[in-house]
């Protein structure tokens, strides 16, 4: 029998304090598409940056293609053929998106003592073009979305043509065209014989892209399945190890008080934003749609002051406000959790519980400013409970927490403030299906207090199955609405948010 | 589960800060003992309060440079703001024969507001800390020359104002503990600054600022103005250092203190504090500080000279940073 490409037995691997794997295993073979599933905090990751030599394994052996290998460092893994596109964004903000891709391996000329720039956009204009990628090489990375940066982590990865391609969910931040983009990329890699690891806690993309499942929990290994012989409830309830009920769609209130409180009139943005106007009424839940640069974040930011705006009007139950940056947003009641968790969410040197209260330390402090430590613990406390994070004290540091579980804490700063209107940007991006459904819960009890959600979301099932109205958006416009009471259907939000009239410009009236 | 979340972080948690903590401490042991027993002129009663007075006023610079590098600035006026405060303190004092709580106050006053200056150009206007802060030095420099008319001011008038430095309160109450008033005010100088910044909000908002400042600004803190505020508390620590400083001398010597600013941040760094920002502690800063005048003062008693001593603390300074790194690798 032909060796598989991957095999890793017996795998131990120790933080201080927390046995992040014990006895793992894993197997993969080439041309085929191997999930790997488990609950946040389970050690899916530390799995793959074991078999990348990002840490090094306390006990256990890896083979590959049949013999026993050592993987000290990134660079062996590279090597033998193995790359990995990481659940952190990891590229360096300040350069090209060409000179990202090629780092470390610049094509060189004149007696390789000159750059080729020339080269090397050249090459990245092809690699974009594969996947549909409307971006220039030359542009800065940091002028980029979270989607697109992803696309070219997944670009990057793939152009070392490596025999092993692990991919820690890649899909997080992308919407469906993307994944289209991305999964027919994926065909043509299995063909040619590459071993694809696939990470990822959208349950639906498993049964569409994958060949065999590897369920972990809590550090251990649980079992492998073909994906075709096994159903999403079964692999869910190994995920948890438990049978959790999922509620079909949830018993949604009626949402829409009719007292409007933030009401957005003209708002533009050179570039990004052309006249926006809506509404978002008491104790209702609005999500918005649309693809990646559809301005969907922008509108985010603009709205919370974190961009300047260019034109329009924001009102705030009835009152005109000029929001000049976030410190005003949130006094006139409004969150913004970003959808770019490691560049604009989390302090990862920091403790959980400094991370929890970021948003709210003013309410945790005595006069002259003095911090009173112990409410702190007590709110952090509740937090971590309600929120399920796997932590092994509030006292631990966010970067040593997985990257579900960096979500919730910091998706818990938000719940801490008694904002009147919160708008999350992704806000269930890496959290695994348990604890996503409790966060739909959590949302749902919030507008039944009474307060307004904003929420974007690239997951159009997430959005109609929580929000009460829909906005869709299109190359920075509004381009349809819906009350998700109706029985609208993905296609129709989809041809709103592919409603591309960049021809006719619609003039602004107002 | 409540004690666990808690309790959990105790052990771990200062085990491993004592290891780093004593890193910076153990060598300041080790260099002791070293020079104890190189000579026995070190451990001396006299020479031990001698170290500790050199310390204070480069100690005091310090600790304000602590607050601003935890940020990830930096401020390179200090030395010469110092200088300012000093000369400001004896306009008060000596040339406008003001008393001399007015002169104290008046020089922690001048480091106050190039302190606020420099913050306000940074946040307000963008100008990176270096640039803003090179600028403040040259600004600061040339005022000090200017309103002293480039000659020193003595305070040869008010005798109290020599005990702000040179008197011992700690004499007074234990007779033959003979501490110098500038090093009592250096180390209560130095649990203010840790209790602001381990304790408050100011402290909390710095090290969050330090640690991802956009990510702190989307938390809806205000960063631009809590950063003029830091940098002017580097100012306040700045000017109380000027005055320490010209007490000690009996006089406003407005040509000195270039140089000072960066004999105060290599205190910093050596006591652990990252110039990337988001970590450092007080303590650390002033283990750094009292590393830098032991080793001077032992080799000086060694007889090495002034120019290698210079030598020594700048390679002591890469072999912190160097191990600082180390550690911070196998976290
Ligand atoms: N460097 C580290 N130091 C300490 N603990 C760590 C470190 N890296 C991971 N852990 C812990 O190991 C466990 C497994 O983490 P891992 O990142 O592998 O989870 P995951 O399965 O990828 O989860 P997610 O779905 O949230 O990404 C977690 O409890 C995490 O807190
Ligand atoms: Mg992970």
């Amino acid at each position: 029998m032909e060796h598989p490409l991957v095999k890793m037995e017996g795998i131990v691997k120790n933080f201080a304090g927390v046995h992040a794997l014990k006895e793992c295993e894993f197997e993969l073979r080439s041309g085929e598409v191997h999930a790997l599933v488990g609950e946040n905090g389970a050690g899916k990751s530390t799995m793959m940056k074991v078999l990348t030599g990002v840490y090094q394994k306390d006990q256990g052996s890896t083979f590959y293609k049949g013999k026993k290998v050592d993987i000290t460092d990134t660079a062996t893994a590279q090597k033998l053929g193995i790359s990995m596109i990481h659940q952190e964004l990891n590229l360096s903000q300040d350069l090209t998106v060409a000179q990202n891709i090629f780092i470390g391996r610049e094509p060189r000329k004149a007696i390789r003592l000159f750059l080729d720039d020339k080269e090397m956009n050249r090459k990245t204009e092809l690699l974009l073009k594969q996947m549909n990628l409307d971006i220039s090489p030359t542009m800065k990375v940091s002028e980029l979305t979270v989607a697109k940066q992803q696309m070219v982590e997944i670009i990057k990865a793939m152009s070392y043509e490596s025999q092993v391609l692990i991919m820690d969910e890649p899909t997080a931040a992308l919407s469906d065209s993307e994944i289209d983009d991305l999964f027919r990329m994926i065909e043509q890699l299995k063909l040619k014989g590459v071993g694809i690891v696939y990470i990822s806690h959208r349950m639906a993309e498993l049964k569409r892209i994958t060949d065999r499942i590897t369920v972990m929990r809590d550090g251990v290994y649980i079992n492998t399945m073909q994906t075709a012989d096994v159903s999403i409830d079964r692999i869910i309830a190994m995920m948890v190890g438990r049978e959790i009920y999922q509620p079909a769609k949830s018993e949604r209130n009626t949402g829409g008080k009719s007292e409007t409180v933030l009401q957005v009139k003209g708002l533009m943005r050179r570039n990004t934003l052309q006249d926006i106007s809506f509404s978002l009424q008491k104790g209702e839940i609005l999500g918005i749609a649309g693809l990646i640069g559809a301005g969907r974040t922008e509108l985010a930011r603009a709205i919370f002051g974190a961009d300047q705006i260019d034109a329009g009007e924001i009102f705030i139950h009835d009152q005109k406000v000029k929001i000049t940056g976030p410190h005003q947003a949130v006094k006139h009641g409004i969150g913004y959790l970003s959808e770019d968790r490691k560049h604009l969410g989390c302090l990862l040197d920091m403790d959980v519980k400094t991370n929890v209260v970021l948003a709210t330390m003013n309410d945790f402090t005595k006069g002259l400013g003095w911090i009173n430590n112990n409410r702190i613990s007590e709110t952090s406390i509740k937090i971590v409970e309600e929120l399920t994070v796997k932590t092994p004290s509030i006292g631990q540091k966010l970067k040593f927490l997985s990257g579900g579980n960096q979500q919730k804490v910091i998706l818990g700063k938000w719940l801490t403030r008694d904002c009147d209107i919160l708008i999350f940007d992704e806000p269930t991006r890496g959290i695994d299906i348990g604890a996503k459904s409790e966060i739909y819960k959590l949302l749902e009890s919030l507008v039944a207090q009474g307060k307004s959600i904003i929420m974007i979301s690239s997951e159009l099932p997430e959005i109609l199955r929580i929000s009460h109205r829909i906005i869709v958006m299109c190359e920075g416009r509004i381009t349809g609405e819906f009350n998700n009471d109706d029985d609208i259907t993905q296609e129709q939000i989809m041809a709103c948010a592919t409603n591309r009239t960049s021809s006719a410009k619609t003039e602004r009236e107002e | 589960m409540k004690e666990a979340m808690i309790a959990a972080k105790k052990p771990a948690f200062s085990f491993k800060s004592a290891l780093e903590q004593f890193l910076a401490f153990g060598s300041l042991i080790l260099l002791i003992i070293f020079f104890s027993i190189a000579s026995s002129n070190f451990f001396h009663f006299s020479n031990i309060v001698g170290i500790l007075l050199s310390t204070a006023v480069i100690g005091v610079l310090a600790l304000g440079s602590t607050f601003v590098i935890i940020t990830g600035g930096i401020d390179l006026s200090v030395g010469t703001v110092m200088t300012l405060c000093s000369v400001m303190t004896g306009v008060f004092i000596t040339t406008l024969g003001l008393p001399v709580y007015i002169g104290i106050i008046g020089g922690l006053l001048t480091g106050a507001v190039c302190g606020l200056i420099s913050g306000i150009a940074i946040s307000r206007f963008g100008i990176p800390p270096f640039i803003a802060t090179l600028a403040m030095m040259m600004i600061a420099k040339g005022l000090a020359l200017v309103i002293s008319g480039t000659k020193p001011i003595y305070f040869t008038k008010s005798p109290v104002f020599m005990e702000i430095s040179q008197g011992s309160l700690l004499g007074d109450l234990i007779p033959g503990f003979e501490v110098p008033n500038a090093v009592l005010i250096f180390f209560i100088a130095a649990i203010v600054g840790s209790v602001l910044l381990t304790r408050t909000i100011i402290g909390r908002y710095n090290f969050a600022i330090g640690s991802n400042e956009e990510a702190t600004r989307l938390s809806g803190v205000n960063v631009r103005n809590w950063k003029i505020v830091i940098y002017t508390i580097t100012g306040v620590f700045t000017g109380l250092a000027g005055i320490l400083m010209a007490s000690r001398l009996n006089s406003a010597q407005p040509s000195l203190g270039m140089g000072y600013e960066l004999e105060a941040i290599a205190a910093v760094i050596i006591g652990g504090t990252s110039l990337s920002g988001g970590k450092g502690t007080i303590v650390g800063t002033v283990i750094g500080a009292l590393i830098m005048s032991v080793l001077t003062n032992g080799l000086r008693i060694l007889s090495v000279p002034q120019e290698w001593q210079t030598v020594v603390v700048g390679f002591v300074i890469l072999l912190a940073v160097y191990v600082d790194n180390l550690r911070r690798r196998k976290a």
